[in-house]
């Protein structure tokens, strides 16, 4: 029985607190509409600055997986920890980092959450205790598993949720880093986003087994499979694995299925899938079932229009912004490398 | 001749190697779907997906398991993506591909070769934009090849699948559609392993350098005011083409090596001391370095861009040596 949900502080609606599904007010799922529609909001926007030339670098999107960063994250406090992938604006987001930020950071400004110096692939926001996206597939495990060791060597009750996809799960870091995290009975929530596909390859081809949810169950810890694109359903799930894990119960495996509706990269065409798989998979995309649950739920389709709206508005004060940011000047090049070091190294002077 | 680009003249080598020789195989990510770059267009189509293989993201196996492979007989083409992601499987190239024949007293051989693309690219920023090539010479037991042009690149990578020690072929992304001249007869392609290019000759100062910054030197000969240089091309960063250096830093008196990767700890000391123990004497001027900032590569282009050697730094630091 999933714990009773509550609302999100400032997410409520005075007048859209009835339950829609279980025991679920409408607030709670006006705010998965509000933050999907951010995150999608986001990234489009970010597609076609990309197209314009405004980000220079690769960018991953999450469309159609919005759910997923949506549904866990609500869960979690603004002090817990995230580790994520190379595909994280929705997990960065969804975990309350800063939009004007995100964008400015793929535009390479110096208002950018890392000063323009990661970009897409490098976003973190510790302030909200998103430890970083990574470029390395798997890499973040073991980090997401320190950062939970810490916590338990602390006494400190804050949590840690990883976020990788199905391509991860074959490498070396996946089992290590879920043995570990058994072996010392840590607080981590493990959540693998199953779009299908590692990059241009469908997992299941280079994949042995029944797949994510059997590896963690083979190290004792219990897997939970999901529809990922039902954002209802990610949030009561995630809701009882962050309470167990919360509760001392060690390290617990969400096994979201979604679909990966773009491409590997934003201007990768996927011609490795048929069309009509594609357009299949849009039927059953979240921001549309959430949309369907409130229209049935009694919402009206003026007031879920706004909520659209308004993130547009963000994102579209997101890319305003950060086009007028200032560039980074060309010394923070030569900042934060390291506090030990050659004398006059990390200064443009020294150089040869 | 044929015009080719740098990334096609790798992709007619691998196949022509694969027609060759039954036991050549590739495998690596996305390799049926032509790979990341498109290195591997066609070839799956043309071999089948079981030479062409398409391997789980695994790279501590996908390199340990040609370790294996190679041991037994059969000669893969290990695809790394980006050199970066080569770190991932280190273990598999340092401590097993280049030791196993001299731990073993010389029972097995490792013949494969790790294509591990290099350098900055398309602001990929920190974890996709290194240089380690001087991590691999510094190993023994491994050979590291690092072209600069299609016709080298058909050639060298020809000769690495041939050859019976395990190879770090380090392909530069950038310069993937650079187009070339490569020789159409196979066996005359060949570029042998170890032989630098003289790329331009010159009378003031030798440089010495190799791929993406080949361009940039021979952009900074062209700048006016540049003294006049001479241009080797390593090719080969292990073993290194000493002779062709030794013998135009004689004729110079000045030597001036450029590289992308960090200057600190990069291949270009380990020539730096090299000639200065050989020709002390014989030299006008300090030998001279030129990487980049022991810093990461950034994000931003103003920040990325102190990463990066343009032809103005080349040719101001000849300049200075003269
Ligand atoms: C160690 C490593 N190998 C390969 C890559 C290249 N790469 C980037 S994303 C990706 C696919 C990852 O698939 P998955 O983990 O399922 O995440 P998804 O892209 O589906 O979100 C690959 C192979 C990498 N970044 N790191």
């Amino acid at each position: 029985m999933p714990a009773p949900l509550v609302d999100r502080p400032g997410e409520s609606r005075a007048d859209a607190t009835g339950p829609i599904r279980g025991n679920v007010d409408r607030a709670r799922i006006l705010g998965h509409y509000r933050t999907m529609a951010r995150v999608r909001a986001f990234e489009e926007a970010a597609d076609r600055a990309l197209q314009a030339g405004h980000v220079k670098g690769a960018v991953h999107l999450s469309i159609g997986q919005e759910a997923v960063a949506s549904g866990v994250c609500v869960n979690l406090d603004r002090g817990d920890f995230i580790v994520s992938n190379h595909r994280g604006h929705g997990h960065t987001l969804a975990k309350g980092a800063d939009m004007g930020a995100m964008m400015a950071e793929l535009f390479g400004r110096a208002t950018g959450a890392c000063q323009g110096k990661g970009g897409s692939m490098h976003i973190a926001d510790f302030q909200v205790g998103m430890l970083g996206a990574n470029g390395v597939v798997g890499a973040g495990i073991p980090i997401a598993v320190g950062a939970a060791h810490a916590m338990k060597l602390a006494g400190d009750p804050r949590i840690v949720t990883c976020f990788f996809g199905d391509g991860a799960i074959n490498r070396g870091p996946f089992l290590e880093g879920l043995n570990w995290a058994k072996v010392f009975d840590l607080p981590v929530l493990f959540v693998c986003e199953d779009n299908g596909f590692a990059a241009t390859t469908r997992t299941r081809a280079v994949t042995a087994g029944p797949g994510p949810g059997a590896r963690a169950e083979s190290l004792g810890i219990p897997s939970t499979p999901v529809d990922g694109n039902d954002v209802l359903a990610v949030d009561q799930t995630a809701a009882e694995l962050v309470r167990l894990v919360r509760a001392g119960a060690g390290p617990q495996f969400l096994h979201a299925r979604t679909y990966r509706l773009r491409g590997h990269t934003a201007v990768d065409p996927a011609p490795y899938r048929p069309a009509a798989e594609v357009e299949e998979h849009w039927r059953d995309e979240p921001i549309r079932r959430c949309r369907d649950l409130l229209v049935l739920g009694g919402l009206d389709t003026d007031e879920l229009d706004r909520v659209v709206a308004d993130a547009e508005a963000e994102a579209a004060r997101a890319v305003a912004d950060g086009l007028a940011a200032p560039h980074p000047e060309a010394d923070l090049a030569w900042t934060d490398v390291q506090d030990v070091d050659m004398p006059g190294a990390g200064r443009p002077e020294a150089r040869a | 001749m044929s015009q080719l680009s740098y990334l096609d003249a790798s992709r007619q080598a691998i196949a022509e190697e694969m027609r060759r020789d039954p036991r050549v195989w590739a495998l690596g990510e996305d390799l049926g779907r032509g790979g990341v770059f498109g290195q591997y267009r066609g070839l799956a189509e043309e071999f089948g997906p079981a030479r062409i293989a398409d391997t789980p993201i695994s790279e501590a196996t996908i390199m340990g398991a040609a370790v294996g492979a190679a041991m037994v007989g059969s000669r893969p083409v290990v695809e790394m993506r980006f050199s970066d992601f080569a770190l991932c499987a280190v273990d598999e190239l340092v401590n097993q591909a280049a030791k196993a024949r001299y731990m073993f007293g010389g029972q097995g051989r490792v013949p494969l070769v790790v294509r591990q693309p290099i350098g900055m690219w398309r602001s990929s920023a920190a974890q996709h934009s290194q240089s380690l090539e001087a991590w691999y010479a510094h190993i023994p037991g491994l050979v590291v090849v690092a072209p600069a042009t299609p016709a080298d690149n058909y050639g060298l990578l020809k000769s690495a699948i041939r050859c019976d020690d395990p190879v770090v072929y380090m392909e530069h992304k950038d310069l993937w559609p650079a187009l070339g001249e490569v020789p159409a007869d196979a066996e005359n392609g060949l570029v042998p392993l170890g032989e630098g290019r003289l790329v331009r000759r010159g009378d003031d100062v030798t440089i010495v350098t190799w791929s993406r910054m080949v361009q940039v030197v021979e952009a900074a000969a062209d700048e006016p005011d540049t003294p006049s240089l001479e241009i080797i091309d390593l090719r080969t960063l292990w073993p290194w083409d000493r002779a062709m250096v030794l013998d135009s830093v004689r004729r110079t008196g000045r030597c001036l090596i450029v590289h992308e990767a960090v200057q600190a700890g990069g291949f270009g000391g380990e020539i730096a001391a090299t000639v200065g123990e050989a020709l002390f004497g014989a030299l006008k001027a300090p030998v001279r370095r030129l990487g980049a900032p022991r810093i990461p590569v950034a994000y931003a282009p103003v920040l990325e861009a102190e990463s990066r050697i343009m032809p103005a730094k080349v040719a101001a630091a000849a300049r200075a040596m003269v």
